[in-house]
């Protein structure tokens, strides 16, 4: 990248932005304005997948909500973006878990988690 | 005179602004710009300044440029472009991206990328034909005209053709940030030309119309 798009962009990446991967349960608390007032809201999802670099990448977060697949496209850096907590780490065979898309039922949420994949090695 | 800076296309990004949103960018580099001549009514019929950019090296340099850059009291430059207009510059002043400061709008002046010889799709940004169903005239011009009234095509008629390298000038962008440390300002959205290619940064000319769009 241009040395000089590096230093414009570089100090706007925020800091504590690489604790989740793909695969992962996440609950991204969000700045909502409304009006004068701020308030946090909380999406929680699994991460499906996460692309790009610096200040352009970007993940995206799929639920279930009401038996309806949702997702939403967050920036990585956005600064309304308070937090973003993991639920439970999971290890994904694939790089983009899209073919969450295409699962019913209960099998929607299901992921491979670390916890399990660490009892089976044991 | 509008003020006026010549600069460098650096390339594009994205920026949050205060209300974060993710706003598109497009970085030049502009300036220091020393003004190296002034023209006067009296002695040239117009008034104007001129200005100059960048370094160049010395034996690339012709006898004839270096002693009117020495009039202007600079050793070396990469550019020079006169800029129109009733001034009260001096010879040995220096234009800086800080003039730009609380200005809302610039225009951006620059030659495009040529892309050789076009259909009318990419020239013209035509529909074309579809591409599928039996359809065996996809990307043609389609008709051209009537029949014996008018009896010939009209002038400018959209056709394909050579989409050549062009001055073109993108009006009343909006300035994101200013840099004047680094000589660098951000404007929204793009600016003709590859990155590296020489533009020309002014204050926007008819900035009136837009801030009446904006208001409404």
């Amino acid at each position: 990248m241009n040395r000089i798009i590096d230093e414009i962009t570089s100090v706007q990446l925020q800091s504590g932005r690489d604790n989740f991967k793909v695969g992962d349960g996440v609950r991204v608390h969000t700045r909502v304005r409304e009006g004068d007032k701020e308030r946090i809201q909380i999406f929680a999802g699994i991460v499906i997948c996460r692309k790009g670099s610096g200040i352009h990448e970007s993940f995206t977060v799929r639920r279930m909500s009401a038996g309806e697949g949702v997702e939403r496209v967050f920036p990585v850096h956005s600064p309304n973006i308070d937090k973003i907590e993991v639920d439970r780490e999971s290890v994904p065979m694939k790089a983009r878990m899209y073919y969450l898309r295409d699962r019913i039922g209960k099998a929607a949420n299901k992921v491979r988690e670390k916890r399990l994949l660490d009892q089976i090695t044991k | 005179m509008l003020y006026t800076l010549i600069g460098k296309k650096i390339g594009m990004t994205q920026v949050y602004d205060e209300a974060h949103n993710l706003v598109p960018v497009t970085v030049i580099q502009a300036g220091p710009c020393p003004v190296v001549q002034v023209k006067t009514v009296e002695k040239d019929g117009y008034q104007a300044i001129q200005i100059a950019c960048g370094t160049r090296k010395e034996k690339n340099l012709s006898k004839a440029l270096k002693g009117h850059l020495a009039k202007g009291g600079q050793q070396t430059a990469e550019s020079l472009c006169e800029v129109r207009g009733e001034n009260t510059c001096k010879v040995g002043d220096t234009l800086t991206v800080a003039g730009f400061e609380g200005l809302k709008m610039v225009d951006v002046i620059g030659m495009t990328k040529g892309r050789g010889f076009q259909g009318v799709m990419k020239r013209w940004g035509q529909q074309g034909q579809p591409a599928t169903h039996g359809h065996m005239m996809h990307r043609r011009p389609g008709s051209i005209g009537m029949r014996q009234t008018p009896g010939h095509v009209f002038k400018g008629k959209h056709m394909p053709g050579d989409m050549f390298v062009a001055q073109r000038t993108c009006q009343n962008l909006d300035v994101v940030k200013i840099i004047a440390d680094k000589n660098l300002i951000l404007v929204k959205g793009s600016v003709p030309g590859a990155n590296g290619g020489e533009v020309l940064v002014r204050s926007a000319k008819k900035p009136a119309l837009k801030l009446a769009q904006k208001s409404a």
